[in-house]
C-alpha cells in the first residue's frame, strides 16, 4: 500500500532563512492625529527591522503557497467556498431560530447556556462562574473573542489568573503583547525574540534559540498550571445548532486539556459561530485548515457535547456588536468570517507591516473591515491601509468581498468627515476641476505637461512623498491631448 | 466599429506614447477611432479614497463624452474597473448603463472582440516579464485570479503569442500586488515602496529585459522603484509591444 504523508501545520513548511536575529522586535503603533492608529508609521518601523520584516513576509507567503497547493488538490474547491458562503448566509438570515435551537440542544446535553450583550457582560458572567467555582486560576485555549472582550485584564481585576495554553498565545501573554495574527499569535517574533521572553519569564537559557528546547520549556512550565487549575476555557470554531455541540479545532491539543482536565469548562463563542447541522462541518472543516495553514486538517477537531463526568460546562453566547452589524446591509457579510487568517497571510500590506501595526484585536484585511465598527475614531485610518488588490477576497473560504467592504468603509469614513481636512479639500478640488474640461486643460498647461493637477496631487502629494523611495517619471514632450490636437490622430 | 478612445489622465500626462500605440492598434484593425477632446478622468483617484460622492459631475461628463460609440476602449484595467464596477455617484440611467457596458479594457477588447489572430505579426526579440495588475487579474479577468481553482487561460499571453521572438520569463510572486494602489502609493509610502522593490528585484533576478503590462500606473511605480535602486530592465505597456512601437 502506498504510504501517504499528510501535511500538518508545521511539517513540510519550507525552512525560512533567518529567525535568529539580533535586532529589537518592532512593537505596536502610535496613536496619531485625531486619535487614530498610525498604521503607516508602525509599518515603516516594522520595515526598518529587516530581519523581522523579511522573515515575517517569507513565513506567511510560504503558508499562502501551501494553501494554494492544498486548494489545487480539491477539484470542488470553488463549489465548497460557495457552499460555505451560502450556509453562512442562511445562518445569518435565520440566526434567531438557530441560536434558540442550539440553546435547547445544549441545555438538553447538560450544558448551561448564558447570553452576553457585550464584552463587559461576558466578563461579568465568566467571572461569576469562576468565583462560584472557587477558581483562583483558569487555563484557556486561544480565543479571538476573549481578546475582543479584554478578558484577561478583567479577570486580573478580580484576582483570577488566566493562563494561556496555546504556545503562541502564551508567548504573547508572557511578553505583555497582543496577538498579531488570528491563527499564529506570535508569527511576528523571531525565535530569538521568543528566547528572550522565555529567559525573562521562564528562566530558560537566553542564548538557546532552538525551537524544540523553547517549546519543551514552555510545556514543562505550563503542565503543572493545567493540572492545578480549577477551571478551563475554550473558544469555539463552530456551534452545531441541531446537536448543541461545540467544535474546537487546534494543532496543539491544548483546547482538549483546557476543556477536560479541570472540572469546569467555559466556552466563549460569538453568536455567528452557528452552523445548522453536523453535516455542514463537512464543508467548513475541509476549508478551515487548508485556508489557514495550508494543511488538510487540524491535528485536533474536538466536539464537546456536554460536561465531563462530575463536572460542569457553560457556553457564553456573545453579541458584542454582531447584531448591529447584522442590521447593516453593507457590512453584514463579514459575519461569515471563520477566522482562518488566509486574508492576512496573502495580504502584501499585512505581510510587510506585521499584525501589531494595526493596533487592534483583528488585523489584516478582516481587521480593516471589523475594527471600525468597534471604534470609529481609533480605527478611522485602517481601511486606507490597503491597495485594494483583492487577493483577500479571492482566498476567503466563505467568499467575503473583503476589498469591496474596505472600499465601502472608505466611503463611510469620508462621508462622516473622518479623513484629514487637507485630503478632503484636495479631493473635492480635484473632483471639481475634473468636471470642467477647459479649466482642467488650462491647469495642465499652467503646470506643464509633467505636473498637471491630478497626477500632481495623486502621485506627488505634499512634500514629494512619491520621490522618497522612487524616481519620478520623465516628463514627455507633449501630452497625448496636445499630440492629438496637433495631428488630428493621424499616425506618422 | 466606431470606437471612443478613453485615455486615462496619467497616460495623457506621463506616457502619451501608450495612447498613441493604443490608437494605432485600433486603427490598424480598421476601426474608426475618435478621441473625445473634453475627457479628463474617470474619477478613480477620488473613488478609491472614499470620495465617490464628490464625483457626480465627473461621471456625468464621462457619460456625455462617451455616449453613442459602439465601444469605448481604454488601455488601463483599473480605470475600466472603476467605470464598469464602481461608477455610481450618478443615478443608474439607461445612458449611464450603456456607456458602462460598452467600456472595454484594451487587452480584453483585442482578445474578446477583435480576436488575437486579427493582430499584425510584429517582432520584439526580448526576455519579457508579464505584470498582470490586480485589476486586470481580479476585476477584468485577463487570467483567473491566481488564488482560485479554475482552469487557466490568459488573454495577454494569447496576444503576446503574436509577437515573434518574444520570450515570456516567469519570476517569483508574479501575482503579488506591486504596491502602487493609487493614493496608497503616498498614504503608506514606505510599505508601497517596499512592495515595489520586492517586485522589481524579483523581475531582475529572473533576468528580464522588459516588463510588459496592461497597466501603466503599476509600471510608473515599478519603474520609479527600479531606477532608484539602479536596476536596468525597462517597462512597456502591452500596446507598445503589440503595435510594434516599443523601440
Amino acid at each position: 500500500m502506498k504510504r501517504v504523508r499528510i501535511d500538518h501545520a508545521e511539517a513540510r513548511s519550507r525552512p525560512i532563512p533567518g529567525g535568529d536575529g539580533r535586532e529589537a522586535q518592532p512593537r505596536g503603533p502610535e496613536i496619531g492625529k485625531r486619535g487614530a492608529v498610525d498604521h503607516a508609521e508602525a509599518g515603516r518601523r516594522f520595515l526598518a527591522a529587516p530581519e523581522h520584516a523579511a522573515f515575517h513576509d517569507r513565513r506567511l507567503w510560504d503558508i499562502r503557497e501551501k494553501r494554494d497547493r492544498e486548494m489545487r488538490g480539491i477539484d470542488e474547491w470553488e463549489a465548497l467556498r460557495t457552499l460555505a458562503s451560502d450556509i453562512k448566509a442562511h445562518v445569518l438570515d435565520t440566526l434567531d431560530t438557530h441560536l434558540a435551537a442550539f440553546e435547547r440542544a445544549a441545555t438538553a446535553n447538560g450544558v448551561q447556556v448564558h447570553w452576553a450583550r457585550d464584552a463587559a457582560e461576558h466578563n461579568r458572567i465568566v467571572g461569576a462562574i469562576l468565583e462560584a467555582a472557587g477558581a483562583r486560576s483558569v487555563v484557556k485555549s486561544k480565543s479571538m473573542l476573549t481578546e475582543e472582550c479584554g478578558f484577561r485584564d478583567a479577570m486580573d481585576a478580580r484576582g483570577i489568573a488566566v493562563i494561556e495554553t496555546d504556545l503562541g498565545e502564551r508567548i504573547q501573554q508572557l511578553d505583555g503583547e497582543d496577538p498579531s495574527h488570528v491563527v499564529m499569535p506570535a508569527v511576528h517574533k523571531l525565535r530569538s525574540d521568543v528566547a528572550a521572553v522565555f529567559a525573562r519569564t521562564l528562566g530558560t537559557d537566553p542564548d538557546n534559540h532552538d525551537p524544540a528546547y523553547l517549546a519543551e520549556a514552555q510545556r514543562q512550565a505550563n503542565r503543572p498550571l493545567i493540572l492545578e487549575a480549577q477551571a478551563g476555557m475554550t473558544g469555539a470554531n463552530f456551534l452545531v445548532a441541531e446537536t448543541g455541540a461545540v467544535v474546537v479545532c487546534t494543532n496543539e491539543g491544548n483546547a482538549d486539556l483546557s476543556a477536560r482536565v479541570p472540572p469546569v469548562h467555559i466556552v466563549s463563542a460569538g453568536i455567528e459561530k452557528i452552523v445548522p447541522r453536523t453535516a455542514d462541518l463537512g464543508v467548513f472543516v475541509r476549508l478551515l485548515s487548508r485556508s489557514a495553514l495550508g494543511s488538510p486538517i487540524t491535528q485536533y477537531t474536538s466536539h464537546f457535547r456536554g460536561p465531563r463526568p462530575g463536572g460542569t460546562m457553560h457556553v457564553v453566547l456573545v453579541d458584542n456588536g454582531r447584531t448591529a452589524r447584522l442590521a447593516e446591509p453593507g457590512f453584514r457579510e463579514a459575519l461569515k468570517c471563520i477566522r482562518c487568517g488566509a486574508c492576512m497571510n496573502t495580504c502584501p500590506v499585512y505581510r510587510r507591516s506585521g499584525g501589531l501595526s494595526y493596533g487592534a484585536t483583528y488585523s489584516g484585511p478582516i481587521g480593516l473591515v471589523l475594527d471600525p465598527s468597534l471604534d470609529r475614531t481609533r480605527y478611522a485610518t485602517l481601511p486606507f491601509a490597503s491597495t485594494l488588490n483583492g487577493s483577500c477576497s479571492a482566498v476567503c473560504p466563505v467568499r467575503i468581498d473583503l476589498h469591496g467592504q474596505i472600499g465601502r468603509w472608505r466611503r463611510v469614513l469620508a462621508g462622516e468627515g473622518r479623513t484629514s481636512p487637507g485630503k478632503r479639500a484636495a479631493m473635492k478640488a480635484a473632483a471639481a476641476l475634473l468636471a470642467r474640461p477647459a479649466a482642467y486643460r488650462r491647469a495642465v498647461s499652467a503646470f506643464g505637461a509633467a505636473l498637471p493637477h491630478l497626477p500632481r496631487f495623486a502621485l506627488y502629494g505634499p512634500h514629494n512623498i512619491w520621490g522618497r523611495g522612487r524616481e519620478l517619471p520623465a516628463p514627455p514632450r507633449e501630452t497625448f491631448h496636445a499630440w492629438y490636437a496637433r495631428t488630428g490622430g493621424r499616425l506618422p | 466599429m466606431r470606437i471612443g478612445l478613453f485615455i486615462p489622465c496619467f497616460i495623457d500626462a506621463f506616457h502619451p506614447e501608450v495612447g498613441v500605440a493604443t490608437l494605432a492598434l485600433l486603427q490598424g484593425l480598421g476601426h474608426e477611432v475618435v478621441y473625445p477632446r473634453d475627457q479628463t478622468c474617470c474619477g478613480q483617484p477620488m473613488g478609491n479614497a472614499g470620495f465617490d460622492a464628490a464625483c457626480a459631475a465627473v461621471e456625468r461628463l464621462f457619460v456625455r463624452n462617451f455616449t453613442g460609440f459602439d465601444a469605448i476602449v481604454c488601455p488601463s484595467a483599473s480605470c475600466v474597473n472603476h467605470v464598469r464596477n464602481k461608477f455610481d455617484a450618478i443615478a443608474d440611467a439607461p445612458e449611464v448603463r450603456a456607456v458602462r457596458a460598452a467600456t472595454y479594457e484594451l487587452v480584453e477588447f483585442l482578445h474578446d472582440v477583435a480576436g488575437p489572430e486579427a493582430l499584425p505579426r510584429v517582432r520584439f526579440a526580448h526576455r519579457v516579464g508579464l505584470h498582470n495588475s490586480c485589476s486586470a487579474l481580479r476585476a477584468i479577468g485577463h487570467e483567473p485570479a491566481p488564488e482560485t481553482h479554475v482552469p487557466f487561460f490568459s488573454k495577454p499571453r494569447a496576444l503576446l503569442a503574436r509577437v515573434d521572438g518574444l520570450e515570456i520569463v516567469p519570476y517569483e510572486r508574479e501575482d503579488e500586488c506591486c504596491g502602487f494602489g493609487g493614493t496608497y502609493a503616498v498614504t503608506e509610502e514606505a510599505i508601497s515602496v517596499a512592495m515595489g522593490r520586492d517586485k522589481v528585484e524579483r523581475q531582475a533576478r529572473a533576468g528580464v529585459d522588459y516588463v510588459v503590462s496592461a497597466d501603466t500606473s503599476c509600471l510608473m511605480h515599478q519603474q520609479g522603484c527600479a531606477e532608484r535602486i539602479g536596476l536596468r530592465h525597462r517597462f512597456l505597456h502591452i500596446a507598445q509591444v503589440l503595435a510594434g512601437m516599443a523601440a
